[in-house]
């Protein structure tokens, strides 16, 4: 199978280049794409990614993959690539790229940090722990789920032209995660932070992190409760 | 930042925004939907019931708010197209040069619209 992998090293390239490599596929197998990446690393040991638990439970090897984001390792190639065609690997689109593969997630990171992703709860700690009904933790599943992986954010237009700005959907699906917590007591301080006009109302709800979350979770809908909760609080 | 954001924003606050965003697309709407039935109520509209559509009161106030909402609405908007396209991360470290410009013919505009609409219905 021919593999075609975005190749670019800022310290020394003048600009990036796509790399061809043919890569023998073992027969009757539908290998991941993470597997065809490795493959062809033996080739050329100098293709740098991102890789760990090859399980899309570290959310390490998010990339762009024949157009569109996903996690290398569990993306079947039979999903991926249409029969006869090459298989096309691009880093993460929008955010700076540290080598190959590997984008600079520094300000994916700062986004998730501004939203204060911890329970804070002002009330003295009981001697155990905070208990919750079955009922409200029900309400954190779809939210708690997040790998941090940044295939939505980073296709995510608003987050391409507002990086420093917009939270983007994977921060905001977070924010939501400890707004809808029944132990959380910060609700009006966090609310208050979002309702500037970039934090949150820069999500037109396109549904692209919907279309490339590698678990299935739903950042627009989690968007649109934000936007409810703010318009309650603000009336 | 936060300051500059409060300044140029119209609502103060994204949520304002949003809010005044939507209620002004449906005054839009109504306006649009009522001007349309005009038509269809009177298939050969001559200028004289033209003008006495736009003379009753009620129907000079439903103008100006619809201009007032019409401006609102195309001042969030452009607002919000020129912080999504005109950053420093597309046209780098000129950006807020062309961003207030692009903006302060934007305000231009919607002054103009807004003090020449009420000239004309009143």
């Amino acid at each position: 199978m021919l593999v075609s992998i975005y190749r670019y090293n800022p310290d020394t390239d003048a600009k990036p280049v796509m790399q061809d490599i043919e890569v023998d596929m073992p027969a009757g197998k539908d290998l991941m794409v993470l597997d065809v990446l490795e493959l062809a690393k033996n080739k050329d040991p100098s293709i740098t990614y991102r890789r760990s638990c090859r399980e899309g439970v570290c959310g390490s090897d998010g990339m762009n993959i024949n157009g569109t984001n996903g996690l290398a390792c569990i993306t079947p190639i039979s999903v991926a690539v249409k029969p006869g065609k090459k298989l096309v690997l691009r880093p993460l689109p929008g955010l700076p790229v540290i080598r190959d593969l590997v984008v600079d997630l520094t300000i994916f990171y700062k986004q998730f940090e501004k939203i204060k992703p911890y329970l804070i709860n002002d009330t003295p700690a009981p001697g155990i722990e905070r208990l919750q009904s079955p009922e409200d933790r029900e309400k954190l599943d779809g939210l708690y789920e997040c790998i941090l992986c940044a295939c939505c954010n980073t296709n995510c237009p608003s987050f391409w032209w507002n990086p420093d700005k917009f939270i983007g959907p994977a921060g905001l699906l977070q924010a939501y995660r400890f707004l809808a917590d029944s132990r959380d007591t910060a609700t009006a301080a966090r609310l208050s932070e979002l309702d500037d006009p970039f934090s949150v109302f820069r999500c037109r709800g396109i549904m692209n992190c919907v279309a490339v979350c590698p678990k299935g979770l739903n950042p627009t809908r989690a968007i649109g409760h934000i936007r409810s909760m703010l318009i309650q609080q603000g009336t | 930042m936060d300051m500059v954001t409060n300044v140029t924003n119209l609502g103060r606050s994204g949520l304002g925004d949003w809010l005044i965003q939507r209620f002004s697309a449906v005054i839009l709407a109504a306006y649009a939907l009522y001007i349309l039935g005009s038509f269809l109520v009177h298939p050969e509209m001559d200028y004289l019931q033209w003008r006495a559509i736009f003379d009753s009161t009620a129907m000079r106030f439903f103008s100006l708010i619809t201009v007032l909402a019409l401006c609102a609405h195309a001042w969030i908007g452009m607002w919000t197209i020129s912080t999504d396209y005109l950053t420093s991360v597309q046209l780098g470290s000129r950006a807020t040069v062309y961003r207030i410009l692009f903006q302060a013919v934007c305000a231009l505009i919607t002054v103009v619209y807004l003090l020449w609409g009420i000239q004309i219905l009143w």
